[in-house]
């Protein structure tokens, strides 16, 4: 167990080194991050001396080895917009980008297991048709439209919902402020969690149906059923486990991607999270918070893909993490 | 019956004053994007100057018919040809309690003069002499006839409050373009809102000062919540679903959406920020004949463009200075006419044409990658094959000052509000020496548009002014120097009852402290 994870911290550094390399080296054709720092009639003169004293105009060499060298002292760098260290303004931002991500994978979570399940026991019911159908149709609307008209219903139409931002928020701890405490919180954060999880909940849905569907024809669960055990137990605690494995690898790849999905909704909500501060940073061009939230995120999939290999151990005892550490 | 009224309403306040009853007026404002600094002079942007017409006062500030109206500056008078007298108002106080004098006026240009962003407008100024505490003189090296324009741009910083080292030892008044400064996270000035909290991204809250000086101002709102809604179609809802009293820009495509709306009004106005083609005489020899120019003028329709692309919403162009501006010609009609392009192209030996790359943003100006495709397919019909590419503003600004393409995309506002701005920097003859045609990627050159420039430029008297700069912009439309399309209009949505169109500009800064909310 624990050679595994020595092994997978020195994956993960790897990891964060090629990440840094490929931010840094494409940082180049992002555009002139002086042109969103000054107005449009200051002279080429006065724009390469601000060149020189943000040191732009070093060889890539000199500036990578000046970035990994303040990287390894915890310093990834200024925003050129938010003039703090890039990576405080990226710890500032999570919070808010983790709660939306949790509160789409409650959503999601609590929504396609029963629908996964339900329609593999009655796969010809009209209902589990229209969830099919339904899924479809989740799964090739983009995110971005799924919010837009979900503001359009909800805030404009009906004004049940607020149409943008996070809210009266509970400050709780550090950067940490919360939306789930107040009950404004709550209706801030119900529209941006629905339509993050409208990607990929249709996804688990038809991945659960699937799975259950060949577990259900297994021996094991004829011999269960021919054995008069109830049903619920044979569906949700003797078939249900057998799914999760493939359920669960998927889920922490997704993760991952719903944390790149986070920029198309934070936007469309301005949500004050770090997927709309990045879209910001590649709009503004601040090279540093885009390094740095490139890092971040890269670690975060790291960490949550050693996370899912752990869970693999727990949910199936036939994988063994110390012999994948040898 | 209205006097009246007015006096009834005005004992009512009064009672409600006195037994406390008294609500505050709160408004939320969206705009696109927030600002980047709290210091007045580290970067010259839109946001930056909505911010200071709050927070600061200038000298002087436009009109809504773009005339000047004293600020800080009670009267003023030319004393000679370098000499502007500024007569400053008495009794003003900066938010911290210091007394506002002409040595803070004094003290600003300075610090101006050490701004990257702002020191090419005040280039002209030599030096700020305080006559006594309430009076100074505004000197120029030549005379010089935008010392009002320019003194819209002064803004007085509390010099006091500014001055000395922080905690950590920095200078409080140093200009940082990047990182942490005194001046980008605190504030000092004479305006009618102080900001009391700050989430950069997030909002920015504005209380009212209470010792403004503006006395005479009906404003009337105590709290102002600045929220950036980055997305369009989200900042148009939070207006419609109520979350928002007023917001800027209105995207074209929610116009009408917004004008239809109940309880909510939308205000529109000609805007100043002109949207032009330039062709590279460099890199095209067909460009360097003016029969072609004339002809790629003559085969765009922008007042199609502005009908079916911007939905209306701009105002059609002939030349770059809009209506308002000395520049401005009524003889200086927008063409289209695709018979006569196609008779310049024969004329010219271009019958069969030819074929030009293409370049333009597609998040800088409104609705602007279409309107290159539209311009693109316009020039397929006089035989000029266009090999278009758009680009994000991040990459398309290195990629115009490589002069990348054969046909460029610039929209400009002029700094100044004036015309010789745009010649300046779109037309003027390239010159590394004093940046003129910084943004000309056409190369287009003409010795006598320049001589007119430069005598405008230092001739005070606004009737032979005038006639140089419509005799300069002739020589611009003749010559076809660069294609103009239109002026992109400015629209804002409010609540009823935000009288909001009483405050906003052409210039959009609206004036929020003299907006009036009534119930």
């Amino acid at each position: 167990m624990f050679a595994y994870l020595v092994k997978r911290a020195i994956q993960a550094v790897a990891v964060m080194f090629a990440i840094s390399l490929i931010a840094f080296a494409i940082q180049g054709n992002l555009g002139d991050p002086l042109r969103e720092l000054v107005g449009q009639s200051v002279s080429e003169e006065v724009r390469q001396q601000l060149r020189d004293e943000l040191g732009l105009n070093d060889p890539f060499l000199t500036q990578y080895l000046r970035f990994v060298g303040n990287a390894l002292q915890g310093d990834l760098g200024t925003s050129y917009f938010f003039k703090e260290p890039a990576l405080e303004v990226i710890l500032k931002k999570l919070p808010a980008t983790l709660e939306l991500v949790l509160g789409a994978t409650v959503i999601i979570i609590g929504f396609s297991v029963p629908l996964g399940v339900y329609t593999a026991i009655r796969p010809d019911a009209v209902l589990s048709r229209v969830i099919m159908a339904l899924s479809i149709l989740g799964i090739s609307v983009p995110v971005f439209l799924t919010a837009i008209m979900m503001i359009f219903v909800f805030s404009v139409e009906w004004g049940w919902l607020p149409s943008f931002g996070r809210g009266d928020v509970v400050h709780v701890w550090g950067y940490w402020e919360t939306n789930f405490l107040s009950l404004d919180g709550w209706e801030h954060i119900l529209l941006p969690s629905v339509a993050l999880a409208s990607i990929m909940l249709p996804l688990f849905v038809r991945l659960i149906r699937a799975e259950m569907m060949e577990v259900l024809q297994s021996e094991y669960v004829r011999y269960a059923k021919a054995k008069g055990i109830a049903p619920w137990r044979i569906y949700f605690i003797h078939a249900l486990k057998n799914t999760l494995l493939p359920v669960i690898t998927v889920g922490g790849v997704q993760i991952g991607t719903m944390v790149a999905y986070t920029i198309l909704t934070e936007t469309v909500f301005q949500w004050p999270g770090m997927g709309f501060m990045f879209l910001e940073a590649v709009n503004r061009v601040d090279t540093p918070l885009i390094v740095a939230y490139l890092i971040v995120v890269g670690f975060i999939f790291v960490v949550t893909n050693t996370i899912v290999d752990l869970i693999y151990g727990l949910v199936n005892p036939t994988v063994n993490i110390a012999r994948m550490g040898a | 019956m209205q006097k009246l009224m007015s006096r009834v309403a005005a004992a009512a306040m009064a009672a409600a004053l006195s037994t406390g009853a008294f609500a505050e007026t709160s408004i939320k404002v969206a705009y696109d994007a927030d600002p980047v600094s709290l210091d007045p002079y580290e970067q010259l942007s839109g946001g930056t100057l909505q911010l200071s017409h709050m927070v600061f006062d200038p000298l002087v500030r436009w009109t809504q018919d773009l005339q000047f109206e004293g600020r800080l500056a009670d009267s003023w008078e030319q004393v000679d040809a370098t000499t502007m007298r500024f007569h400053l108002r008495k009794g003003i106080k900066f938010h911290s309690g210091n007394a506002f004098t002409a040595k803070d006026v004094d003290w600003t240009f300075d610090r101006i003069k050490e701004s990257a962003d702002f020191k090419g407008i005040f280039a002209p100024f030599t030096d700020v002499v305080v006559v006594d505490d309430h009076t100074i003189d505004l000197k120029t090296a030549e005379p010089f006839p935008l010392v009002l324009h320019t003194a819209t741009y002064l803004f007085a910083m509390d010099s006091a409050y500014y001055s000395g080292t922080t905690a950590e030892g920095a200078d409080k008044s140093e200009i940082v373009k990047h990182g942490d400064s005194f001046a980008s996270r605190n504030m000092s000035g004479t305006g009618p809102f102080i900001v009391t909290e700050r989430e950069q991204g997030v909002k920015v809250v504005f209380d009212r000062y209470d010792g403004y000086w503006d006395t005479a101002s009906a404003g009337n709102v105590d709290e102002i919540i600045l929220t950036p809604i980055k997305e369009d179609p989200t900042r148009v809802a939070a207006l419609l679903s109520g979350d928002v009293d007023f917001i800027a820009p209105v995207p074209p495509t929610d116009l009408k959406r917004v004008e239809g709306a109940d309880g909510v009004n939308l205000i529109t106005m000609p805007g100043t920020r002109i949207i032009t083609f330039q062709m590279n005489q460099n890199r095209v020899e067909a460009f360097k004949d003016p029969k072609v120019r004339l002809a790629i003028d003559y085969a765009i329709n922008n007042q199609g463009i502005v009908d079916r692309i911007m939905r209306g919403f701009g105002t059609v162009a002939g030349q770059a200075s809009p209506a308002g501006y000395l520049g401005y010609s009524g003889d200086y009609a927008p063409r289209f006419d695709l018979a006569r392009a196609k008779e310049l192209m024969s004329e010219a030996g271009y019958a069969d044409g030819f074929s030009v790359t293409m370049m333009a943003p597609n998040n800088r100006y409104v609705n602007d990658d279409k309107i290159a495709q539209a311009v693109a397919s316009m020039l397929s019909q006089i035989n000029i094959t266009v090999d278009l590419q758009t680009m994000p503003k991040a990459q398309y600004w290195p990629t115009f000052d490589e002069r990348a393409a054969d046909m460029m995309m610039i929209g400009w506002h002029a700094d100044t509000e004036d015309s010789a701005n745009f010649h300046q920097f779109l037309t003027a003859c390239p010159n590394a020496d004093n940046g003129n045609g910084q943004y000309n990627s056409g190369s287009f050159c003409n010795e006598a548009a320049d001589k007119l420039m430069d005598a405008a430029n230092t001739e005070t008297d606004v009737a032979k002014r005038t006639e140089a700069l419509q005799k300069l912009e002739g020589i611009l439309y003749d010559e076809a120097a660069f294609i103009p399309l239109h002026w992109q209009n400015l629209a804002w949505g409010a609540k009823d009852g935000m009288n909001a169109g009483e405050i906003v500009n052409a210039l959009n800064f609206p004036y929020f402290g003299d907006l009036v909310v009534s119930e």
